[in-house]
C-alpha cells in the first residue's frame, strides 16, 4: 500500500470553496467544496460532496476510506470546526480477525467494503481528510482486479455491517457508480444522500422505497435554501418527525419483534439476529444516539435537541414507508388517549418535539391526564401509543408540509450532533478497528464502559485531557502468538479468555434480561439480587446480560441507558461508591460526602422544572440496580431491614456447576482445539464439581494439565494431547492436602513433637495444651525410644517453626512455657502423615 | 586429623585464613543468586500455583517457576504462583534465581517491570499502592499530580493496569514476599485486584507470593567447601580436610543430629559459621571437634545458661517453687508460699544455707521475675501485695534437674533438696 502522509506530517490548510448553503437559525452552514492546501506543495486539491476521499486513522498506510455526503462548519463551540458528514468504507483489514473467515474468498488487495453499520459515527472532522481516491463499484458478477497499478483506486463490490457480507444492492451500486455527476448536481441528491447514509442498513427495496420518497421531497426543500426557517417553521419540522415515531413506536410494541428475538438471540450472541430482520427496529443515525450529548452546551437550539434526543431515539427506531403507516391506521380502531408518559416526565413542555400536540385542545386533556400517571408501563399501553399514533397521523394529514419537513430533519439532526461529538457520552463506538473488534467481551465492555465519555476515535478533535490516565508502558517487543495447540489450549482456557457464549446459564441469562428490560422499557427502577459460590459464572452473566442490552439499545429495541460497573472489593471503603458512580455517571471528582450530595440532587430532583439537567436525570433516574454477591442469606443476615425490604423480591441464587455443565464450558472453550481427551476432560469436569462447581478452578486445572502434557511432551515424542493421566496429574496437584505434605516433610523433631502433641490430647482428652505439658510428654517419648531428648530452647524453635507454617496454633511466644498450642489440622490426618513413614 | 603446615608458612596462612573466612562468611550470610549456592538444582522448592505440586519432582519446580515467567514475558500470559515453604529453605533465593534467569534472556530483559513487595514493609494496603507506583515509574506519568487519598490511588493504579491488554503492554511481575501478610490487610483488596487482573485480558501480570507456610524438601546437607583460592596449595589443603571431615563419622554425627532438628539451611549456615570463628592461625583446619562445641552451642538450653549464673539463694527459691509445683499440681504459687517452702528448709539444714531475712528473699525473687523465670498470671497492680500476687515458674523440672548438675560449688544439701522435697525427713 502507498504511504499517504498525514496531517501530522505535512501541515495542510483548509478552506471552504464556495458559498454556505444554510442559514443560521440551524446553526450551521453547509459548503459543497472544499480545498486543501498542503503546505510547501503549489497544488490544491478540491474535494467535492459525493468524492470518495481518505481519512486519515491508526494505520498510515491505509487510511480510512469513505464517502463525502456533506461538509458543514460546526461554530457551536468557539472556534468554528469544519466538520463533515461521510458514509464510510472499511477495508478487509478493518474487519475483524475473527469475522473475516465470513468473506469465503481471499480480499482482493484493493477492495474495500461498504460499511453497512448505522452505529458507527459519520461525523468527523473535516481536516482530518488527507486527500481524494477512486472507489469503483463492482457488479455481483465481476471480479475484483488484483495487481493493478494505481493504488489510488479501490474497489467495492460487498457491504459489510459487522455480521456477514452481502453484496451491494443495487440501488447502491447504481449511486456509488456516479458519485461525481450526482455531486455536481448538488443539492438535489445531497439531502437524500445524506439521508442514505444515516440507514444504510435498510434492505435493498425499502432503500429504494424510502430514497425516492426522500430525493422528492429533497428537491422540494431545497428549491428555498436560503430561506430563513422561523422558530415556527422548526416547530412543524419536528412535528414532522412525529408521525415517524409514533409509528415506530406502535410497530415495536406491536410487533415487538426484539423481544422474541432476543430469546433466540442468547444462542447466537455474537451474531443477534437483529439485523437481518426487517430493520424496522434498527436504523437509527448515529448522531441521534446521545441522550444527554450536549449537556455542556449553552445554546438553546441543542438544548432542545438535546432534550428532545432520548425520545428522539425512539422516534427513530423506524421508518416505515408512508404505505405501511396507512395499513396501520386502516387496521387499528384507535380509542383517543394521549401517550403522555414521555411528555410527563419533560416539564419543560415546548421545546418537545411532540409538543406540537400541544396546540390540540384535546391532547393537552390527554396530557394532563398522562401527567397525573407518569409512569404508565409502555407494554401495557401499546394501544396508548396506538393513539397517539392515530394523533399523529391526523396532524400528518392536516399540515402541509410534512414531507418538506420530514426531509429537513436530518439536516437539523446533523447539526445537533456536530455540536455535541465531544460530549459524547454514546453508546459504545461501534466496532470499526479490528483491534478492538477482536477484544473479547469482557474487555470491550468494560473499555466503553469505564470511560464513559471516551471520544470516538473517529472524531480526531483534539481531546482535552481532564486527567492523564497512566499506562503501563508497552512492550518493546510483541508478544508471541501461541504456536503449538497445547499453547492455544492455554490461552483459551485462561481465566480471562471470556468465551463467545456463556453455556449453560442460559436460564439465568434470560431471567436476568428480562428483568433489566422490563424495568428498561417500563421506566421504573428495580433491584435484584443475584448470589451464587464463586466461580458460577454471575459476573459474566451480567456482563453479557449488560452487553446484549446495550446491542439493543443501539438497534433502539429497548431504550438507551447507562450502565455503571461498581465493584466493592474495588472499592477501599464504603463511601467511595459515591465518588465512583458519580465519576462514572458525569466524570466530575467529588469527594465522597459531596459525591453523595450531587448524586442525591441529581436522583431526587426529578419533575423541578427549572433546571435543564432535570430531563437529563431524567432518563437516568431509572435506577436498575443489580447486586451481585456470593452469600445467598445474604439480604437477611447482615442487611438491615430497611435496606432489605427496598431491595425487593427480585432473587436469583447460581447453582454451582454441575459436572456435565463443567463438561460443556470446557468442550466450548476448547472447540475445534484438539488439546483434549474427551475423558480427560470429564475426569476433571467430575472432580470439580464434586468439591466445589467452580468454573475457574477446573479451567485452571485444565491449563496445569496442559503443562503438564507439555513437559512430559518434551521427553519422548508423545502426541500432543493432554490424555486423562495429566488432567489426573493436575487434579491431584490441586487437591491434595498440602498440610499432609508438610508434616510428611518436616524434621525428625518436628515430627515428634507433633506426637507429643497427639499423645498429650489423648491423655487429657482436649484439644489445647500448654507447650509445658507437651513438652514433658516428648521427653517421656524421648525417653521411650531411648533417643536423646532435645532441650527446651530448641523444642520452643521447633514449636515455634510449626506455629509460623501454621500447623500448630500457637499464642504469642511472651508466655514461653504456658503458651496454649493447638493442632491446626485434623489429628487423623497428623496420624496418617506420620504413619506414612 | 588437619594436615598440619610449617611454621615458616604461618603468615602466609594467616592472610589465607583470613580470606577463607571471608569467603565462607559471605557464603553464609548473604543468599546471593549468583554464587554457586549448595545444591541449587537439587534443593529447589515446590512452587506451588495456587494449588500444589506433589514434591518428588524438585528439579522440576524451578522449571516449571520459570517457564511459567517466562510464558508472562513472552506470550503475556498472566499467571499467578504462590511458593510455599518455610523459613530457610529456599523460596526468596529460588525466585531470585529464577528472576535473573529470565533476565538473561535477551527479548525478556526489557520487557518486563518487576515490582517487589515485602509484607513486613508493605504494611498495609496504602503504603503497597505506593510502592507499586513508586516501582513502576508510574510517579513520572503523572507529574505533579499529588496522590490524594487511598481510594485515588487505587484507581489510579487500577486504571493504569487495566489500561493494557495482553497483546501490547509490557508484563509486569509482582513479587510478594511474606505473603501471607498482605493477606492481613483489611478486606484484601490489594490481593483480589492483582488477582482479578491477573484473570482478565488485561496488562499481563504474573503475582509471586512467597510464604513460609509450608514445608516442602528433604534438605540433603552438602558440606562442600571453596573451590577457587589464591593459595592453590592452602586450597586443596583445604578441601582434603573438608573431604576428611565429612566422611568423619563424629562429624556425620553431629549433622545428622542438626538435620532431624531442623531442615533449615539457614540453621546449618548458623553451625558452620560457629565452626569456622575457631579456625585461627594456630588452629588452620576445622576439626570434627569444633563441629560438635558448635551444635552444642547451637542447641544450648537458654534457661538452662540463666540457672548457671544464679546466686544459691535463688537456686533454692527455684527449688521450693519446684516443690511447690509437685504438690499444689502446677498451681500458681505467690512469694509467700516459697519463702515458707525455703524456711522449712533452712530450719532442718540451718547450716548449709545461711538464713537470709526476708527483704533479701523478696529481692533475689524479684530478680527471679525480671529474669523472666517466673511469670505472674495477672498484669501486677500496684495496690495488690507483691507478697501474695500468684506466680508461674517457667521452668520444667528436667531443667532444673540438669541445671544442678553443671551447677558449680553447689551445696549437697541443696542437690539433695532438689532432688526431693522430703529428703529433709
Amino acid at each position: 500500500m502507498a504511504h499517504y502522509p498525514t496531517r501530522l506530517k505535512t501541515r495542510k490548510t483548509y478552506s471552504w470553496v464556495g458559498r454556505p448553503l444554510l442559514d443560521r437559525k440551524l446553526h450551521y452552514q453547509t459548503y459543497r467544496e472544499m480545498c486543501v492546501k498542503t503546505e510547501g506543495c503549489s497544488t490544491e486539491i478540491h474535494i467535492q460532496i459525493g468524492q470518495f476521499v481518505l481519512i486519515e486513522g491508526d494505520d498510515d498506510e491505509n487510511p480510512y476510506v469513505a464517502k463525502l455526503l456533506e461538509l458543514f462548519e460546526d461554530d457551536s463551540d468557539p472556534p468554528p470546526k469544519k466538520r463533515a458528514r461521510v458514509q464510510w468504507f472499511v477495508r478487509f483489514c478493518e474487519v475483524p480477525a475473527c469475522k473475516q473467515h465470513l468473506l469465503g474468498r481471499k480480499p482482493g488487495a484493493q477492495e474495500i467494503f461498504w460499511y453497512d453499520y448505522p452505529a458507527c459515527d459519520s461525523n468527523i472532522n473535516a481536516e482530518t481528510i488527507i486527500g481524494l481516491v477512486r472507489v469503483i463499484p463492482l457488479a455481483p458478477k465481476d471480479v475484483v482486479p488484483t495487481n493493478l497499478k494505481n493504488e489510488k483506486t479501490l474497489f467495492v463490490k460487498l457491504s459489510w455491517n459487522e455480521k456477514k457480507f452481502r453484496p451491494l444492492s443495487s440501488k447502491l451500486f447504481a449511486e456509488l457508480n456516479k458519485p461525481q455527476e450526482r455531486a455536481a448536481k448538488c443539492q438535489k441528491p445531497m439531502g437524500a444522500k445524506s439521508k442514505s447514509a444515516e440507514t444504510p442498513s435498510w434492505t435493498p427495496e425499502e432503500h429504494v422505497a424510502k430514497r425516492i420518497e426522500s430525493r422528492h421531497s429533497a428537491c422540494k426543500s431545497r428549491q428555498t435554501p436560503t430561506h430563513p426557517l422561523t422558530p415556527r417553521a422548526r416547530k412543524r419540522l419536528e412535528l414532522g418527525s412525529n408521525p415517524q415515531m409514533s409509528q415506530q413506536t406502535s410497530c415495536a410494541s406491536l410487533d415487538s419483534p426484539g423481544r422474541i428475538k432476543r430469546k433466540v438471540a442468547f444462542s447466537e450472541i455474537t451474531s443477534p439476529s437483529k439485523r437481518s430482520q426487517p430493520d424496522k427496529l434498527q436504523t437509527l443515525s448515529p448522531a441521534l444516539k446521545a441522550p444527554e450529548k450536549t449537556r455542556e452546551t449553552e445554546l438553546s437550539y441543542t438544548e432542545n435537541d438535546k432534550k428532545a434526543s432520548p425520545e428522539r431515539c425512539v422516534i427513530l427506531r423506524t421508518r416505515i414507508p408512508a404505505s405501511k403507516t396507512i395499513d396501520i391506521r386502516e387496521e387499528r380502531t384507535l380509542t383517543p388517549i394521549s401517550g403522555g408518559q414521555r411528555s410527563s416526565v419533560v416539564p419543560s413542555v415546548i421545546l418537545k418535539p411532540e409538543n406540537i400536540k400541544k396546540r390540540d385542545a384535546k391532547e393537552v386533556e390527554a396530557q394532563n391526564e398522562a401527567t397525573s400517571t407518569p409512569h404508565r408501563i409502555r407494554r401495557k399501553s401499546s394501544v396508548l401509543t396506538m393513539n397517539r399514533i392515530r394523533q399523529q397521523l391526523q396532524f400528518l394529514g392536516n399540515s402541509k408540509s410534512d414531507q418538506e419537513e420530514k426531509e429537513i430533519l436530518p439536516a437539523a439532526e446533523i447539526s445537533d450532533s456536530s455540536s455535541d461529538e465531544e460530549e459524547a457520552s454514546t453508546p459504545p463506538r461501534p466496532r470499526r478497528t479490528p483491534r478492538t473488534v477482536s477484544r473479547n467481551l469482557q474487555s470491550s465492555l468494560k473499555s466503553s464502559l469505564h470511560t464513559p465519555t471516551k471520544v470516538p476515535k473517529k472524531s480526531l478533535k483534539p481531546r482535552t485531557p481532564r486527567c492523564a490516565t497512566p499506562q503501563i508502558r508497552s512492550r518493546s517487543l510483541a508478544a508471541q502468538e501461541p504456536a503449538s495447540v497445547l499453547e492455544k489450549a492455554r490461552l483459551r482456557l485462561h481465566v480471562s479468555a471470556v468465551p463467545e457464549s456463556l453455556p449453560c446459564r442460559e436460564q439465568e441469562f434470560q431471567d436476568i434480561y428480562n428483568f433489566v428490560e422490563s424495568k428498561l422499557l417500563d421506566h421504573t427502577g428495580g433491584c435484584m439480587y443475584i448470589s451464587g459460590v464463586p466461580g458460577t459464572g454471575k459476573t459474566a452473566t451480567v456482563h453479557e446480560v449488560i452487553r446484549c442490552l446495550q446491542q439493543a439499545a443501539q438497534a433502539n429495541d429497548v431504550p438507551p441507558f447507562q450502565y455503571i460497573e461498581v465493584n466493592g472489593m474495588k472499592l477501599t471503603e464504603p463511601h467511595q461508591v459515591y465518588v465512583q458512580i458519580l465519576q462514572k455517571l458525569t466524570g466530575q471528582k467529588a469527594t465522597a460526602n459531596h459525591a453523595a450530595e450531587l448524586l442525591a440532587k441529581r436522583f431526587c430532583t426529578r419533575g423541578s422544572p427549572q433546571e435543564t439537567t432535570v430531563l437529563l436525570v431524567d432518563e437516568e433516574a431509572r435506577l436498575v440496580v443489580l447486586t451481585i454477591a456470593n452469600t445467598m442469606d445474604l439480604p437477611e443476615r447482615i442487611m438491615m431491614n430497611r435496606v432489605s425490604s427496598r431491595l425487593g423480591l427480585t432473587r436469583m441464587s447460581f447453582q454451582p456447576y454441575t459436572y456435565s455443565q463443567l463438561q460443556q464450558i470446557l468442550r466450548s472453550r476448547l472447540k475445534h482445539l484438539k488439546a483434549f481427551e474427551d475423558d480427560a476432560i470429564q475426569l476433571v469436569a467430575r472432580k470439580v464439581a464434586a468439591l466445589s462447581g467452580d468454573a475457574r478452578r477446573c479451567l485452571d486445572i485444565c491449563r496445569r494439565a496442559t503443562e503438564i502434557c507439555e513437559f512430559s511432551q518434551q521427553k519422548p515424542d508423545s502426541p500432543g494431547l493432554v490424555t486423562i493421566a495429566h488432567s489426573m496429574e493436575a487434579v491431584d496437584e490441586m487437591f491434595s492436602s498440602s498440610y499432609i505434605m508438610a508434616i510428611k516433610n518436616s524434621s525428625v523433631l518436628e515430627q515428634s513433637f507433633l506426637r507429643a502433641i497427639l499423645a498429650e490430647f489423648r491423655r487429657s482428652g482436649l484439644e489445647e495444651a500448654t507447650f509445658q505439658q507437651i513438652y514433658s510428654q516428648h521427653v517421656a517419648l524421648c525417653r521411650m525410644e531411648g533417643l536423646p531428648y532435645p532441650t527446651m530452647s530448641e523444642t520452643m524453635a521447633v514449636c515455634s517453626r510449626l506455629g509460623s507454617c501454621r500447623l500448630l496454633l500457637v499464642e504469642p511466644s511472651r508466655n514461653d512455657m504456658l503458651l496454649r498450642v493447638r493442632l491446626n489440622v485434623s489429628q487423623d490426618d497428623v496420624l496418617y502423615a506420620l504413619k506414612e513413614e | 586429623m588437619s594436615s598440619r603446615k610449617s611454621k615458616s608458612n604461618s603468615l602466609i596462612h594467616t592472610e589465607c585464613l583470613s580470606q577463607v573466612q571471608r569467603i565462607l562468611r559471605e557464603r553464609f550470610c548473604h543468599q546471593s543468586p549468583h554464587s554457586n549456592l549448595f545444591g541449587v538444582q537439587v534443593q529447589y522448592k515446590t512452587i506451588q500455583r495456587l494449588g500444589q505440586v506433589p514434591r518428588g519432582r524438585e528439579e522440576r519446580k524451578f522449571l516449571h517457576l520459570s517457564e511459567l515467567l517466562k510464558r508472562t514475558a513472552v506470550h503475556g500470559e498472566s499467571n499467578s504462583v504462590l511458593i510455599i515453604g518455610p523459613r530457610g529453605s529456599g523460596k526468596t533465593m529460588l525466585i531470585n534465581h529464577a528472576l535473573k534467569e529470565l533476565m538473561e534472556i535477551e527479548e525478556v530483559s526489557e520487557n518486563v517491570l518487576q515490582v517487589h513487595l515485602n509484607g513486613l514493609l508493605q504494611i498495609n494496603d496504602k503504603i503497597a499502592l505506593k510502592e507499586i507506583t513508586r516501582q513502576l515509574n508510574l510517579e513520572n506519568v503523572v507529574g505533579d499530580k499529588v496522590f490524594g487519598s487511598f481510594a485515588e490511588n487505587l484507581s489510579f493504579l487500577l486504571e493504569a493496569l487495566k489500561k493494557g491488554d495482553r497483546i501490547s503492554s509490557c508484563p509486569v511481575i509482582f513479587i510478594l514476599d511474606e505473603f501471607d501478610l498482605f493477606a492481613y490487610h483489611k478486606n484484601q483488596t490489594l490481593l483480589y485486584n492483582l488477582f482479578d487482573i491477573s484473570q482478565s485480558a488485561q496488562t499481563p501480570i504474573a503475582v509471586i507470593g512467597l510464604t513460609c507456610r509450608l514445608y516442602v524438601k528433604i534438605f540433603k546437607e552438602q558440606l562442600s567447601l571453596p573451590a577457587e583460592f589464591p593459595d592453590k596449595v592452602f586450597a586443596e589443603k583445604w578441601n582434603e580436610n573438608v573431604q576428611y571431615l565429612s566422611e568423619d563419622r563424629s562429624v556425620q554425627e553431629v549433622l545428622q543430629k542438626h538435620f532431624n532438628i531442623s531442615k533449615n539451611l539457614r540453621s546449618l549456615h548458623m553451625l558452620l559459621m560457629l565452626a569456622l570463628n575457631r579456625v585461627t592461625a594456630s588452629h588452620p583446619c576445622m576439626t570434627a571437634v569444633d563441629l560438635m562445641e558448635a551444635s552444642q552451642l547451637c542447641s544450648m538450653d537458654s534457661k538452662a545458661n540463666i540457672v548457671h549464673g544464679l546466686s544459691v539463694l535463688e537456686i533454692c527459691l527455684i527449688i521450693a517453687m519446684k516443690h511447690l509445683n509437685d504438690i499444689y499440681e502446677e498451681e500458681p504459687f505467690n512469694f509467700q508460699m516459697v519463702y515458707n517452702e525455703f524456711q522449712k528448709f533452712v530450719q532442718r539444714k540451718a547450716h548449709s544455707v545461711y538464713n537470709f531475712e526476708k527483704p533479701v528473699v523478696m529481692k533475689a525473687f524479684e530478680h527471679l521475675q525480671q529474669l523472666e523465670l517466673i511469670k505472674p498470671m495477672e498484669r501486677t497492680s500496684g495496690n495488690s501485695q507483691r507478697e501474695y500476687q500468684l506466680m508461674k515458674l517457667l521452668l520444667d523440672n528436667t531443667q532444673i534437674m540438669n541445671a544442678l548438675q553443671k551447677y558449680p560449688n553447689c551445696p549437697t544439701d541443696v542437690r539433695q533438696w532438689a532432688t526431693s522435697s522430703l529428703s529433709w525427713l
